[in-house]
């Protein structure tokens, strides 16, 4: 059994149709990048996995290990261990990251039937997981997100997804904003997570991140479709030709019709 | 018409009352008795206000004026320690406690001060301080327009007086609770709070309002603070009077040269409370900060009315005013920065947020700002919003269920106020009911 399979999924806002037929299978131990231009509908397919009631599905299922995606509340997804990376992480007046991810942690062992972490394991975990990707542990007793940096912001979406140890990884543009040394940081923090067990999807706008995580598959997300498919290669070849080569080749034709 | 002859009515029975008072030889004697005269002569020309006053147009105080509020028992009704023990604050210098605006000799205690620091019954100062009382008491409101305040001038029986002479810090707070009871017949307090600290002084005060049984009261107190150069003082007023009680209290605040005022208020429970607040900063460098937290339901009413005078230059002021509003609750803020036109430099911010929990709740805001300087940075923002769905949604995608990520949000709101109360046990205990009240 996949672990996720997307079977021909339509989503909009407001009568505004943004995924128009999304297929894509994802295997435990798999790493799926997903590229595509600006507006191409890359944040919606990773906000509908993760469950935000904003977008309308009109058509499609999703599987997540055989059950029903798109009936799960979205903090049940997360319990059952899907974890997005957000594009834009929302900044949280008043409440530390520590704070919340305790009761995270928490909620999702509670989920699982193992016994909650008492403060001290919970500090050590963080620790450990906060030097993966090199983020200030002072960061983590303030406000969630508030005057962090870009680069921070970022760091701390994988400290949580280190920390939360998913089975589902969804990462949105988690290179933007970042430079080389930060990239290769949170490069890191990702590859460490790899394993046979995980699946992960790698949303990017460029290609500059695969160097760094390496992909088994590519895909090109056009219009709220996937208009090519391929394996690492292709996200050079991206870098190269640019996404107008892909409106203007063949097999792009064929999926479109 | 009807409100009028009411108003009259309640006004009339405030001034029978004074009369009465007039025949004890002490109190007529007083040098205290002309300043209360002259208010009590101002009260009964102005009467109380009503929405059509500029000041009070969204809170209505009708069943307030139209009550004929009974002047409490000569001594303090008995109410014993453990109805006062949910609203203890851990260790304190001094604890003074007062039921229906009497002094309760059982349940107060003071432990030996230091330093010349004074804590007395406002009753007992007024006698054996009078010289330095003089100055201030009665002086730091320009009470011209704010009748509750001026009927405090009126009828006040008792209170607090602190003294932290020059260079004197207080380590632990003190604690001043003024207690409400159910009586037969609803009654009034007019209680009044005096603290003068002195050059480079520092003290911590905590003003506990607290309802002790259900009943119709009304509690109208007086608070001055005067920090003198360099002094530092924390205030704290929490409201937690009983669902029937009314509140009106009015913190004034004389701030001298390079001295420092930061007083947190947080107002659970009462029917009604107005908070009204004048700040005056008189020397260069002053710097006042005003907080204030309100969480509500049913039918409560909240209502701060701040006025922050900026007269010397290079002063600052802060007012951060935070509300979370469920059932058919109602709050109101008026904040009013005036700078004069020698305060140059001044550099003031006032923020009001308000969280709605229930589509029944409602709120008005209101900044104003009279500016007569051309050098300041005067700075005002209202937020009045529901729970961020964004917020929201980032902590489900975590884990958390939707009540537990909405309870978070409301209580990291609240905390952010909670947070500058800089009384350990005191936070822990508001804090405790905050999360106690989050469904
Ligand atoms: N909540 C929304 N409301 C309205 N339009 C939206 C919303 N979310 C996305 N869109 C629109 O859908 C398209 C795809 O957006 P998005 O998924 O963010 O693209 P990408 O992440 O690939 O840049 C864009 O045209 C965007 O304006
Ligand atoms: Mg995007």
């Amino acid at each position: 059994m996949a672990l996720l399979e997307i079977r021909n999924l339509h989503a909009q806002v407001e009568g505004n149709k943004i995924l128009r037929g999304i297929d894509l299978t994802v295997n435990a131990g798999e790493v799926h990048s997903i590229m595509g231009p600006n507006g191409s509908g890359k944040s919606t397919l990773a906000q509908v996995l993760a469950g935000k009631d904003s977008y309308e599905i009109t058509e499609g299922e999703v599987l997540y290990n055989g059950k029903d995606l798109l009936d799960m509340e979205p903090d049940e997804r997360a319990r059952e261990g899907v974890f997005l990376a957000f594009q834009y992480p929302v900044e949280i007046p008043g409440v530390s990251t520590n704070y919340f991810l305790k009761a995270a942690v928490n909620a999702k062992r509670k989920h699982n039937g193992q016994e909650e972490l008492d403060a001290v394991d919970f500090l050590e975990l963080v620790k450990e997981k906060a030097a993966l990707v090199e983020l200030d542990s002072k960061l983590l007793n303030r406000a969630v997100n508030e005057d962090f940096s870009g680069g921070e912001k970022k760091r701390n979406e994988i400290f949580q997804m280190s920390v939360l140890d998913p089975t589902l990884a969804i990462l949105d543009e988690t290179d933007s904003g970042l430079d080389i040394d930060a990239l290769k940081t949170v490069a890191h923090g990702v590859n460490s997570l790899r394993g046979p067990k995980r699946g992960m999807i790698v949303v990017t706008h460029y290609q500059r991140l695969l160097d760094y995580i390496v992909p088994d598959f590519v895909h090109v997300l056009l219009d709220g479709r996937i208009a090519k498919s391929g394996g690492k290669e292709l996200a050079l070849e991206l870098e190269a030709k640019g996404y107008a080569w892909v409106h203007e080749s063949p097999e792009t034709a064929a999926a479109a019709s | 018409m009807s409100t009028a002859t009411q108003t009259r009515n309640s006004v009339d029975e405030f001034a029978a009352q004074f009369e009465q008072l007039e025949k004890n030889e002490t109190f007529a004697r007083s040098w205290f008795h002309p300043v209360r005269k002259a208010a009590l002569a101002r009260f009964v020309e102005s009467g109380f206000p009503t929405l059509k006053d500029e000041e009070w147009r969204f809170t209505n105080i009708k069943s307030v004026t139209s009550t004929d509020w009974a002047a409490a028992a000569d001594d303090a009704k008995s109410i014993g320690k453990d109805s006062l023990a949910a609203y203890c604050i851990g260790e304190v210098a001094a604890t003074l406690v007062f039921v229906d605006g009497r002094f309760s000799a059982e349940l107060s205690s003071t432990n030996k001060l230091s330093n010349g620091v004074k804590v007395a019954r406002l009753a007992d100062a007024m006698e054996s301080d009078a010289k330095k009382l003089e100055p201030y008491l009665g002086q730091v409101l320009a009470e011209k327009d704010n009748a509750f305040a001026l009927l405090n001038t009126a009828l006040v029986q008792d209170g607090v007086y602190i003294f932290v002479p020059k260079n004197a810090a207080l380590a632990k707070p003190i604690h001043v609770v003024y207690a409400s009871t159910c009586n037969d017949r609803p009654t009034a307090s007019h209680p009044r709070t005096l603290i003068v600290a002195e050059e480079n002084a520092q003290a911590n005060i905590v003003e506990s309002f607290v309802g002790i049984d259900s009943g119709s009261s009304l509690t109208n107190s007086v608070t001055e603070i005067v920090t003198g150069a360099g002094a530092n003082i924390f205030h704290h007023k929490i409201v937690q009077e009983s669902a029937e009680a009314y509140h009106f209290g009015t913190i004034g605040a004389w701030l001298d040269r390079d001295s420092r005022c930061t007083s947190t208020n947080v107002c659970f429970d009462g029917k009604l409370t107005r908070n009204n607040v004048e700040a005056y900063l008189k020397g260069e460098g002053g710097c006042c900060t005003f907080n204030g937290l309100s969480m509500l339901r049913d039918e409560q009413l909240v209502d701060n009315h701040l006025r922050i005078e900026h007269i010397a230059p290079h002063c600052e002021s802060w007012q951060y005013f935070k509300g979370i509003y469920d059932g058919a609750s109602h709050g109101v803020f008026a904040g009013r920065i005036y700078v004069h036109d020698d305060a140059q430099k001044t550099d003031a911010k006032q923020t009001n947020q308000s969280l709605l929990l229930s589509d029944k709740a409602q709120i008005d805001s209101k900044p104003q700002l009279e500016i007569f300087a051309d050098d300041v940075k005067c700075t005002h923002g209202a937020t009045i919003g529901q729970i961020d769905e964004e917020a929201v949604f980032y902590l489900r995608a975590r884990g958390l269920s939707d009540t537990a990520a909405r309870n978070l949000l409301v209580h990291a709101f609240a905390n952010e106020t909670l947070n500058e109360i800089t009384v350990e046990p005191l936070h822990e205990r508001l804090e405790a009911i905050v999360l106690e009240r989050l469904p």
